[in-house]
């Protein structure tokens, strides 16, 4: 069996002769030339993956004032950011509401206006010391104007989820959509085959450093996501049934397009971020082969009912990506519409544009500086009432 | 006739899901077949009730009194305030203009609709979000591209997608 390395596949992608497919392009060429065939013709497989991500937002650095302030609390266009940083440090949270107008516009909706070129209202108050006499300031910032601006999020880009439905008798308004009554509709959130971890199942290729697309721009892995949950038992081929690992990214927000990175809004949830995400699979071997050529059909996952508002939530069904995309799905006896949240033609965009960038020679492939865990999950916490 | 029994909405909060049931319901009856035969028309209708109407039975009245197929598409209504409901009405012309006239007599206000929601193709990221809880059918997603396509022939203006839309790509022209 052969073997390539990332060098070698770096070198032809310098030399534009890398053979790059986006992960569902990979699988008709499989059917065709076969496993064997593939590894021989194909160096790089791109995938994409264009979903609602909580668990996003950006570090800034408004630069200093004359004289200086340290700002111990930030709003940006009256969204609260986090400023218990060093003096003008900020994060701003993708989920944080405005104070003035709620649920209809937050953090995300701050990140998408900066990535736009738009100018956001600066307001900082503080408590004053020696060094850092002001306290408050008020001013306008765009992307540019300030010194960093990077987009750090905790976690994305999910190895699979649950898909969602609601078996109450009323409607019920979740992070995963509208659920009607009585299995109105199941929402379902991933790009299935073609989505960055369901096709490195077991993380050969990507880890931390790893080069990626995020929101238009290159950015990086930069740790395993929150509640990484490698340990999520899998199926036949090793892809997870349900959500299972994730990982945390960092990208330079000032590079980014608004069309990757959307604020979006969750009727009576609140406010949350579609983040575009791209990564470049080198075909090592031919089991790599293998990973990326799974299909929709061979990639499970369970559909809870969210109803029960608790921490576990009974599952209703077993279903493949084959089923939620042919738009309904079997329940026990019923036959319940589906719908996704994950914009399946924006990924396909992502991964082609990836590829596009590779075919230039614009995107060397980075191999890891450390592996991601294959083994863990994530731990409950319990409410304690005690002293 | 269920169709009949399900339009009846008396006070509470009606957050749509009566339009996704009523347009089920509704899903046997062909656009071009009256009831009752002759000069059929079907129009949409936003009615609204001045505080202390809300009691009245009145879409009962407009199936019982003009004969009229009645299908809520969307209902906001408390006993205490003004309420409004967006209706589908299908009938006679005759009939219906009797029963738009009853309205009048009854102190309520109403609006013919014409036309459909309002889709941004900027703005929209075509997650398909929208098509989970749209009840006509007019956003689906394109099975080949998976673009979001709109009829807007179908839509009927309940608004649900104008709430389910997580980027505010839709929206309606009341």
């Amino acid at each position: 069996m052969g073997y390539k390395s990332f060098d070698e596949i770096n070198e032809k992608i310098r030399s534009k002769k890398a053979v790059v497919v986006t992960a569902e392009e990979i699988i008709g060429i499989v059917d065709e030339v076969g496993v064997e065939g593939a590894f021989r013709e194909v160096d790089v497989v791109t995938c994409g993956t264009f979903s609602p991500m909580c668990s996003s937002g950006a570090f800034l650095n408004f630069g200093h004032s004359d004289p200086p302030i340290r700002m111990s609390k930030v709003w940006l266009n009256d969204v609260p950011a986090c400023a218990g940083l060093a003096a003008v440090d900020a994060y701003i949270g993708a989920t944080e509401l405005s104070e003035s107008r709620g649920m209809e516009y937050g953090g995300a909706h701050v990140i998408e206006d900066l990535i736009a070129g738009k100018k956001v209202r600066l307001r900082a108050t503080s408590y004053g010391t020696d060094c850092y006499p002001r306290r408050a300031l008020e001013a306008w910032i765009t992307a540019d104007s300030i010194n960093e601006a990077y987009m750090f999020n905790p976690r994305n880009c999910y190895q699979n989820y649950g898909a969602a439905a609601n078996t109450s008798d009323r409607t019920i308004y979740t992070y995963m959509g509208t659920l009607l009554p009585k299995l109105g509709n199941v929402n379902y959130c991933t790009a299935g085959e073609l989505s960055p971890l369901i096709c490195d199942p077991f993380y050969r290729t990507i880890g931390l450093g790893s080069r990626i697309f995020l929101g238009g721009a290159q950015g990086y892995v930069a740790w395993q996501g929150t509640q990484n949950n490698p340990s999520q038992p899998r199926a036949e081929n090793g892809v997870p049934i349900g959500g299972a690992a994730c990982l945390a990214l960092i990208g330079d927000l000032k590079q980014m397009d608004p069309r990757y990175i959307r604020a979006a809004v969750f009727e009576k949830y609140g406010v949350t971020m579609f983040v575009g995400v791209g990564t470049a699979i080198p075909l090592l071997d031919e089991e790599m082969v293998r990973h990326v050529a799974v299909r929709n059909r061979d990639v499970k996952t369970k559909i809870f009912d969210y109803s029960v508002a608790r921490r576990s939530k009974p599952a209703l069904a077993e279903v493949s990506y084959e089923e939620l995309r042919s738009g309904s799905v079997q329940v026990g006896s019923r036959t319940i519409p589906t719908a996704p949240l994950s914009s399946l033609k924006m990924a396909r965009e992502i991964a082609q544009k990836l590829k596009d960038w590779i075919v230039r020679g614009e995107f060397e492939l980075q191999e890891p500086v450390a592996s991601l865990p294959r083994e863990g999950s994530p731990q409950a916490l319990e409410n304690y009432e005690g002293e | 006739m269920a169709l009949q029994k399900s339009t009846e909405v008396n006070g509470g909060i009606c957050d749509g899901t009566c339009a996704a049931a009523n347009a089920r319901t509704h899903a046997g009856v062909d656009a071009g077949t009256s009831p009752t035969g002759t000069a059929e028309k079907r129009i949409k209708a936003l009615l609204t009730y001045p505080p202390g109407a809300v009691g009245k039975p009145i879409t009962y009245s407009l199936v019982r009194q003009f004969d009229l197929w009645i299908n809520i598409l969307h209902a906001e209504i408390a006993a205490d305030k003004a309420g409004r409901l967006i209706m589908d009405i299908l009938g006679d012309a005759s009939d219906i203009d009797r029963g738009l006239a009853f309205l009048e007599d009854e102190g309520i206000e109403y609006e013919i609709l014409n036309g459909s929601a309002l889709w941004d193709e900027d703005r929209c990221v075509h997650c398909g979000a929208c098509t989970a809880v749209c009840p006509s059918h007019a956003l689906t997603l394109d099975k080949n591209d998976w673009s979001l396509a709109f009829d807007r022939e179908k839509c009927y203006l309940c608004r649900l997608c104008t709430r389910a839309c997580p980027v505010g790509a839709m929206s309606t022209p009341i």
